[in-house]
């Protein structure tokens, strides 16, 4: 209850720095605009062909514009030594796991919804009509991909090679997790109904949800008192 | 001892790879439908259960790591998952030359190779997180932290992606399938080989590990001749 | 007294060399402790690990009981290191409200705007810090160290990076810190400044402790004293 407390207490902080900054937003809003922009010369809009891309294209916008979020995430404690003062406070270490990946889910669901308004007016898509798949899938998915982040954010703060060492760390690691968010927005892409198949997905991306807050939770002291 | 133990193990899979060479190539037949080709299954399974062998004992050793905070742990699970990834290249460059032969082309995005591919990719991380990290205690705890993810994030990727698709050969070993798929002859010699390749990778993995351990004592000595470097007098002179 | 910071025979590697040797040192309540050394000495590592920052390998370390990670000792403690530890986009008050939160702080907006006033930041309260001057941030970060008067303070090289005016304010929040109570372990360079206000000093090389005790007149009168008796080099 403690740990949830502080988790929010610094997910607020860094939501009102990132308020006054905008540093993260703007560059993965636009970022993934641009590569939206992008895809519209690959994938044919208003196809038949653009809703099953569709999917995939959407999860692997969000999870690249993620990493330009995440990279920002710890590195934004580095100034001033903050990640110490941090760290010398009663706050445990699981807590600031917590609550990064709290304020990464916000800044990657704003840039989630930017995306998907720009995809519906270039792709003719309405993506828009199974509004509780779309939030379950989404929140599950974005979950999952902002604890990694947050947590290999972490792990990766003190290196050299940061801003290279976090993709390449953490893209093998979502890969069940997109390929479930990207299986089951075929479906709500394309205005069906989940069947068996999807639900299977659905699990996957529970469970990995489960697996990996835990582990991150447990890990945190490990990764960040060094 | 710890050179003892490597030139005989060294000594011990060579010789036996040298004589499972013998029996692959001169003695045990073609096979029925594949041809001359099936022979590269000696090598290809073999690598693949030392990877794997040798990513849960990497595995294991980060969390005794862990929990012991001693760095001999760290050497020897730096070095299984070195030689894990290794055997990964192998057992994937071998599947791929055997698919060629046999599928016609290099690559099918089968579960089976997606994993490895992925394994590659997630081991590759971990070995190049050890070259960005120079302390080595951080280096332990950090590359430790990785190695929990990943080898867990494995287990998850090798079911999800056997739900999402599957074009390799299914088991054919008796431990799976109870017997009758693959002749008795043909599946020993897949155990003896694993066991001449497991053996020469035991051999690799000793000499890493002393490799570490010495990396170890040079960033040590390293420290301690910067201890001494900077004088007294740098200390009183401030006021 | 009680001890309020206790370690016994505590090991700390970097790899295979120890950046703390076997140290054994209690701070009693009230003292006011000045960690001497060389560069490289340990100093710093050892306040690390007294601030919970660094993970060590054998032996104890207690703080009020606690081991270092520990909530209560965390909540007791007031660190500044060598950064100011504030955040450039936010105010001078907003830095302090939220500090105050994750220090459990009573009442965080009240505490905020006392300390604010306390080091006379008040002027520019909704000023980001990224506008402050050098000495008005090192002010701030003093604000934020003493911001919920800590029991136990650990200072890593505070007159190093401080301007005249912060240092005087250093000063006097550290005799009142004093007067309140509060145990003070400080590590420094400048023996003058550090051996002025200390009760009791204590000498670091290469992790070893060298000497420990109260501090003497002789001390003060001559500051390269201790080196030359207690480390192997000497005072070269």
């Amino acid at each position: 209850m403690r740990t949830i407390r502080q988790s929010f207490l610094l997910a607020g902080k860094d939501l009102a720095l990132e308020l006054r900054t905008k540093e993260s937003l703007n560059a993965a809003a636009a970022f993934s605009v641009v590569i939206l922009l992008l895809f519209s010369f690959v994938i044919d809009p208003g196809t038949e062909e653009a809703k099953e891309f569709g999917s995939g294209m959407l999860w692997l916008v969000f999870a690249f514009a993620g990493a330009l979020v995440f990279n920002r995430g710890f590195s934004r404690e580095l100034p001033n030594e903050c990640l110490d003062t941090l760290l010398a406070s009663p706050l445990s270490a699981a807590s600031l796991v917590l609550g990064k990946a709290i304020a990464n889910l916000a800044m990657l669901i704003v840039v989630e919804i930017i995306s998907l308004v720009v995809f519906g007016l270039f792709f003719d898509i309405r993506w828009w009509l199974r509004p509780a798949e779309l939030a379950g899938v989404s929140f599950l998915a974005t979950w999952g991909i902002s604890v990694i982040g947050s947590v290999f954010g972490a792990l990766t703060v003190n290196l050299r090679l940061r801003e290279l060492m976090l993709p390449v760390l953490i893209y093998p690691l979502l890969l069940p997790l997109l390929m479930g968010a990207i299986e089951t927005s075929i479906k709500i892409l394309a205005n069906q109904p989940f069947t068996d198949y999807e639900w299977l997905w659905m699990r996957v991306l529970v469970v990995f949800d489960v697996i990996f807050t835990s582990l991150a939770l447990a890990l945190a002291d490990t990764i960040l008192v060094n | 001892m710890r050179k003892k133990s490597i030139y005989l193990l060294a000594g011990a899979g060579g010789l036996l790879l040298i004589y499972n060479l013998y029996r692959i190539f001169l003695v045990l037949p073609d096979e029925a439908m594949q041809g001359a080709i099936y022979r590269i299954i000696f090598f290809h399974v073999p690598s693949a259960f030392t990877a794997m062998s040798a990513y849960f004992a990497g595995l294991v050793l980060a969390m005794l790591y862990l929990s012991s905070g001693d760095l001999k742990y760290d050497s020897l699970a730096a070095s299984v998952n070195e030689v894990g990834w290794a055997f990964s290249i192998v057992n994937v460059t071998t599947g791929m030359i055997w698919a060629r032969i046999i599928w016609g082309i290099w690559w099918a995005w089968d579960f089976r190779l997606t994993s490895v591919l992925v394994g590659i990719i997630v081991y590759g991380g971990y070995l190049m997180l050890r070259k960005a990290i120079d302390e080595p205690t951080q280096r332990a705890r950090l590359s430790a932290a990785l190695s929990i993810f990943g080898s867990i994030d494995m287990v998850i990727v090798w079911k999800s992606i056997e739900w999402f698709r599957t074009q390799h050969p299914g088991p054919v070993l008796s431990i799976r399938t109870g017997g009758g798929n693959i002749d008795p002859a043909m599946e020993h010699m897949i155990y003896w080989n694993w066991l001449a390749i497991g053996l020469i990778a035991m051999a690799i993995v000793l000499i890493r590990t002393g490799q570490e351990a010495m990396s170890r004592e040079i960033d040590s000595l390293r420290r301690l001749a910067n201890a001494y470097e900077s004088p007294i007098s740098e200390a009183v002179t401030h006021e | 007294m009680a001890a309020a910071i206790e370690l016994n025979r505590v090991w700390k590697f970097y790899g295979d060399y120890p950046a703390l040797n076997d140290l054994t040192l209690a701070i009693e309540e009230r003292q006011c402790c000045a960690l001497l050394g060389r560069n490289g000495a340990g100093k710093t590592t050892l306040l690390r690990v007294l601030a919970g920052l660094s993970p060590y390998q054998k032996g104890v370390v207690s703080l009020f009981g606690e081991k270092p990670r520990g909530p209560n000792a965390r909540q007791r403690t007031g660190f500044l290191g060598h950064g100011i530890g504030v955040y450039e986009d936010l105010g001078a008050l907003e830095n302090l409200k939220f500090f105050a939160r994750t220090l459990d702080v009573d009442k965080p907006s009240a505490a905020a705007s006392k300390w604010l006033d306390r080091v006379g930041l008040t002027r520019v309260a909704q000023m980001p810090v990224r506008q402050f001057s050098r000495g008005m941030r090192q002010r701030l970060a003093l604000a934020r160290t003493f911001l919920h008067t800590p029991d136990l303070l650990l200072l890593d090289e505070p007159f190093t990076s401080l301007d005249d005016r912060a240092i005087a304010m250093l000063s006097d929040l550290l005799i009142e810190a004093r007067l309140r109570g509060a145990t003070i372990v400080l590590s420094t360079h400048q023996l003058r400044e550090a051996l002025a206000i200390a009760s009791h000093v204590a000498l670091v090389e290469n992790g070893k402790l060298r000497f420990t005790g109260q501090r003497t007149q002789e001390m003060l009168e001559d500051p390269a004293l201790l080196y030359r008796l207690y480390t192997k080099l000497g005072a070269d």
